[in-house]
C-alpha cells in the first residue's frame, strides 16, 4: 500500500469544513451564523450519528479529547473522526462503547498499514543504527536490544559511536557488561565513522550476527549533525552490503507534535526504517506515532517500558490502540 | 512551513472590513483557528479550552479598529493573553541569605538535567559565584561520570564522593552523598551547590519519596523542573505531580534550539504557576538564556522569532562593518558588489540562510522571503560568492562596466552561466536602489516583492 506521503504532506491539509466554506460564499455566511464559539470535531459527528440517549455531546467531546490528549495531533484526529463519521453514516451505532470500538479499529488500521517489511536476508552482520534527538533512550535501547537478541541465540557487538556526549561511552560499556557483549569504542571526541569501521571489521572477522550502533543524540534541524549521520550510514554501506539494515528512530513517548518533524528529518538524512517508542511506563501515550504511521508509513518496532534490561518489548499494535482509550 | 496564525485569521475575517464589532458569529472561525494552532503547538487541551474562553471574552464586543485588521486585532488579544499566562517579567534566581544556596534539579528521564546543571554552573561562575556540583544519580549507568566530565569542561568544582561497589546503591546512598556534598561546599567556600538528580517518572512513588527526602534534607532555595521543549500533552501531568510533591520554584525548558513550538511552556506554567527561569538553546555550556515570554509566544503562534534573530545578528555580525555598509547603502552612490559580498559573508556567519529565513515572521515585509525558505538552496550563495569572486576589483566597484564579454568571462571563471551572472547583476541593481529608497513610505511594499540574490 502506498501510504508514504512523505515530502508532499509537510503542508497540512486544511480541515475539510474550512476548505468547503472558502469555496461556498453563501454557505460560508450561513455557517458562520450558526458556528458556536468552540466547534469541535464532535459536532460534525454528532450531526450524522443517530445519537441515542447513550451518545451525547460530552461523549463525543471526550473521544476527541482522548485522541488529542494522547498526542495524535489535530490532523490525524480529524481524519480518524471523519472516517468514523462516514462509517456511522451507514449504520446505527448503539452506544458509546460501540463508538469507541470503531475508533480503536481506525487507529489499528493506520498502525497496521505502516510498512511491515519482512527482515531481509543479509550476508555478513546485520547492522542496526540507533538515531534520535537527545535523551530519548538510544543508549539504553541498544543495551536492552543486545539482551533481547542474545536471548534469541544471536551474537551481538555494540558500537559506541556517540563520542560526543560526556561519558556516553562509559554508559554503553556498562550495558555491554550487563549482557556480556563486546563494546567497540574509541576515545571521547573521536570520529564516529572510524569507530563504526572498527566495529564492522571486527564483526565480519568474528562472524557476529548483529552490530548495534549507538549514535549521539542530535536535534533534527542541525544540518551539520544530520550530515554526520549520513556519513555514518555511508560508511556502514561501504563495509557491509545493504548496511545499515535497520535505522531505528528512538522516540520518547512524551514527545508531542514535534515527533512528526523528527520522523521526517531523520528519515531524510538517515533513512529511518522503524521507530522505538520509549518511556511507555510513564503516563504519556505516544500517540504521535499514529500520526507518523499515517503520514509516512513508518512502523514501530519496539517499545521501552522501563530502565531495566528486560524492559524492551516488540510493538503490539492491538495493545497500543487499546491503551489509547484506557 | 505552516501558514501562520495571523494569515489564517486574516482569512477567517475576510468578510469583516474595518467596521462593526467582533461578535460571536464573526469570531467563531477565528477561535477555531486559534484552537488548532495552540493544539498543534502542543499546548495542553485543557489549557487551550481555558485560553479560548478568555480570548473570546476579551474579544467579544470589541470594536473593529480601522488601524488594525480584525486578524491583527485578535492576534494581539491572543498574544496578550499568552504573555499574561507566562508572566511578563523575567524571573530571578534566588540565593540563600546564608550560603551555600542549594539548587535541586528535578525532572523526567532524558529531559536534560545534567547538561543544564553544567550550564547553570557556567552561568553562576560568569556571575562571580563559586558553584559546586554533585550528582546523586546512583541509578543510571555512568550518570555520575557524565557530570564529572561536565564539571571539568565548565571548570567547576565537583563533589564526587565514594560509592561502595559491593552494595546496591539506594536512597540512603543518595541522601548520604547530598549531605556530604553540602558539607564539602561549605568547606571549600562554594556559595552554590547544584544537585543533579536521577531522572524519574512522576508516578514512581519510591523515587518521588526520595526526592522529597532530599528536599527536606537540603532545604533548597531553588527546585528547578527541567522539561523538554518537545513534550506534548503529558507535560501537565508530570509537571503537576512534581509540583505537588516538591513545590517547584521554577522551570527550565530545554532543547529550544530545536524546532518544537514549545507549547509545553504554557502547560507547565499554567499547572505549576511557577516561572520559566531559563531556556536551553544548545549543547554548549553557554547556551542557557533567561526566558522572554514574548519570544516564546511568537514561536507558539508560528510567527517567527525576530528577537532571537536580532540577538544572533548582534553576536555574529561585525558591527563596524555593518554600520559602514548601512551608511554606504543608504546614501550617495549606494553599496558596491564588494560591499555586498562582505555582507553576505557576515550574514552567513549567523547560520544557514534557510534557518535565518525561518526565523522571520511570514507576514508583513518578510512575506516573500519566508516562502523562499523551503526551496532555498544554500548552493546559490556559494555561486553568488564565486561570481563576485571572478570579477576584477574595478568591476566590483563599478558594476556598470560589466558588459557582455565581461559577463561571459565571469561566468566561465566562476563555473556558472551567463544567465546566473545576469540575474545576480539585475538583483544587485534592484537591491541597491531599494536600499537607497529606504525611508520612503513605499519601502515595505518593495521589500515584500524582493527576490533573493542568486535566484
Ligand atoms: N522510564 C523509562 N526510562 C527510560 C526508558 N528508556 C530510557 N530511559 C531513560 O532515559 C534516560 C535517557 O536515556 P539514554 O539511553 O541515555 O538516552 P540517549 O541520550 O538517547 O542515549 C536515561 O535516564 C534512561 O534510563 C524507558 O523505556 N523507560
Ligand atoms: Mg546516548
Amino acid at each position: 500500500m502506498l501510504r508514504n506521503l512523505f515530502g508532499k504532506s509537510s503542508e497540512p491539509k486544511p480541515a475539510a469544513p474550512e476548505a468547503t466554506a472558502a469555496k461556498l460564499g453563501f454557505f460560508d455566511r450561513m455557517k458562520q451564523a450558526v458556528t458556536r464559539t468552540r466547534e469541535n470535531l464532535s459536532e460534525r459527528i454528532e450531526a450524522v450519528v443517530s445519537i441515542g440517549k447513550e451518545i451525547d455531546r460530552s461523549t463525543l467531546d471526550e473521544l476527541e479529547a482522548t485522541l488529542i490528549g494522547a498526542d495524535l495531533g489535530t490532523t490525524t484526529t480529524h481524519e480518524i473522526l471523519e472516517k468514523l463519521r462516514l462509517r456511522a453514516d451507514r449504520r446505527q451505532i448503539k452506544d458509546a462503547d460501540e463508538l469507541k470500538q470503531l475508533l480503536r479499529a481506525e487507529v489499528l488500521g493506520i498502525l497496521q498499514s505502516a510498512n511491515q517489511k519482512p527482515p531481509a536476508e543479509t550476508e555478513g552482520p546485520e547492522v542496526i543504527l540507533m538515531v534520535g534527538v537527545n535523551g530519548t533512550g538510544k543508549t539504553t535501547t541498544v543495551g536492552k536490544l543486545a539482551h533481547l537478541l542474545q536471548g534469541q541465540g544471536k551474537s551481538v557487538v555494540l558500537c559506541a559511536a556517540d563520542t560526543f556526549r560526556a561519558a556516553a561511552i562509559d554508559q554503553l560499556l556498562v550495558w555491554g557488561e550487563r549482557s556480556g557483549v563486546e563494546v567497540v569504542k574509541t576515545k571521547p571526541g573521536g570520529d564516529p565513522a572510524a569507530v563504526l569501521f572498527d566495529a564492522l571489521e571486527s564483526a565480519k572477522t568474528k562472524h557476529t550476527d548483529y552490530v548495534l550502533v549507538d549514535t549521539a543524540g542530535r536535534l533534527h534541524n542541525k544540518v551539520g549533525l544530520m550530515a554526520e549521520l549520513d556519513k555514518i550510514r555511508r560508511t556502514a554501506g561501504r563495509l557491509v552490503p545493504g548496511a545499515p539494515h535497520e535505522v531505528l528512530l528512538v522516540m520518547d513517548a512524551t514527545t508531542g507534535q514535534n515527533g512528526l518533524q523528527q520522523a521526517r528529518q531523520f528519515t531524510e538524512s538517515a533513512g529511518v526504517t522503524g521507530i522505538v517508542l520509549t518511556k511507555l511506563d510513564g503516563t504519556a501515550k505516544g500517540g504521535v506515532i499514529v500520526a507518523i504511521a499515517r503520514e509516512m508509513g513508518l512502523p514501530v518496532r519496539f517499545v521501552g517500558v522501563g530502565e531495566k534490561i528486560g524492559d524492551l518489548l516488540p510493538f503490539d499494535a492491538q495493545a497500543f490502540a487499546e491503551s489509547l482509550f484506557s | 512551513m505552516f501558514e501562520n496564525l495571523q494569515e489564517k485569521l486574516q482569512r477567517a475575517f475576510k468578510n469583516l472590513r474595518g467596521q462593526g464589532t467582533l461578535t460571536e458569529e464573526n469570531i467563531g472561525e477565528a477561535l477555531r483557528e486559534i484552537r488548532l494552532a495552540l493544539l498543534e503547538s502542543d499546548v495542553n487541551l485543557g489549557v487551550v479550552k481555558h485560553l479560548i474562553e478568555q480570548i473570546q471574552a476579551k474579544a467579544l464586543g470589541q470594536e473593529v479598529l480601522t488601524s488594525l485588521s480584525p486578524g491583527e486585532q485578535v492576534v494581539k488579544i491572543v498574544r496578550d493573553e499568552l504573555v499574561n499566562i507566562l508572566g511578563k517579567d523575567t524571573a530571578k534566581f534566588k540565593f540563600a541569605s546564608q550560603p551555600p544556596t542549594v539548587v535541586l534539579m528535578a525532572g523526567l528521564q532524558g529531559s536534560g538535567k545534567t547538561t543544564t546543571s553544567g550550564k547553570l554552573a557556567h552561568w553562576l561562575k560568569a556571575g562571580g559565584h563559586r558553584p559546586m556540583l554533585v550528582s546523586v544519580d546512583v541509578y543510571r549507568p555512568a550518570a555520575r561520570e557524565q557530570l564529572k566530565v561536565v564539571a571539568q569542561q565548565v571548570g567547576a568544582r565537583i563533589y564526587e564522593g565514594a560509592l561502595d561497589s559491593s552494595v546496591q546503591a539506594n536512597s540512603a546512598t543518595v541522601e548520604r552523598l547530598a549531605k556530604e556534598a553540602r558539607r564539602e561546599a561549605a568547606n571549600y567556600g562554594c556559595d552554590v551547590l547544584i544537585v543533579d538528580t536521577a531522572g524519574r517518572l512522576h508516578i514512581d512513588d519510591d523515587l518521588m519519596d526520595e526526592m522529597q527526602s532530599l528536599k527536606k534534607l537540603l532545604n533548597p532555595q531553588e527546585i528547578l523542573f527541567v522539561a523538554d521543549a518537545m513534550t506534548g500533552q503529558d507535560a501537565v501531568r508530570s509537571a503537576d505531580e512534581f509540583h505537588k510533591k516538591l513545590t517547584l520554584t521554577g522551570v527550565v525548558l530545554t532543547k529550544l534550539d530545536g524546532d518544537a513550538r514549545g507549547g509545553a511552556a504554557l502547560s507547565i506554567r499554567q499547572v505549576t504557576g511557577q516561572p520559566i527561569k531559563f531556556i536551553g538553546v544548545g549543547e554548549k555550556f553557554d547556551a542557557l538564556e533567561p526566558f522572554h515570554p514574548d519570544r516564546i509566544v511568537s514561536r507558539l503562534l508560528g510567527m517567527g522569532d525576530i528577537a532571537s534573530l536580532l540577538e544572533r545578528a548582534d553576536e555574529k555580525i561585525d558591527k563596524k562593518k555593518a554600520a559602514e555598509f548601512a551608511s554606504k547603502a543608504l546614501a550617495g552612490d549606494g553599496f558596491s558588489l564588494e560591499d555586498f559580498r562582505e555582507q553576505l559573508r557576515q550574514v552567513r556567519k549567523m547560520g544557514s540562510f534557510s534557518s535565518i529565513l525561518g526565523m522571520l515572521p511570514s507576514v508583513g515585509p518578510f512575506a516573500g522571503l519566508q516562502k523562499a525558505k523551503d526551496s532555498f538552496d544554500e548552493k546559490q550563495l556559494v555561486h553568488v560568492e564565486a561570481i563576485i569572486g571572478s570579477m576584477t576589483n574595478k568591476e566590483r566597484r563599478h558594476h556598470e562596466l560589466i558588459n557582455g564579454s565581461r559577463r561571459k568571462r565571469i561566468a566561465k571563471g566562476s563555473g556558472t552561466s551567463v544567465q546566473e551572472v545576469n540575474n545576480l547583476l539585475k538583483q544587485y541593481v534592484q537591491m541597491r536602489k531599494m536600499f537607497k529608497d529606504f525611508g520612503k513610505p513605499s519601502f515595505a511594499r518593495r521589500m515584500a516583492g524582493m527576490k533573493l540574490p542568486g535566484r
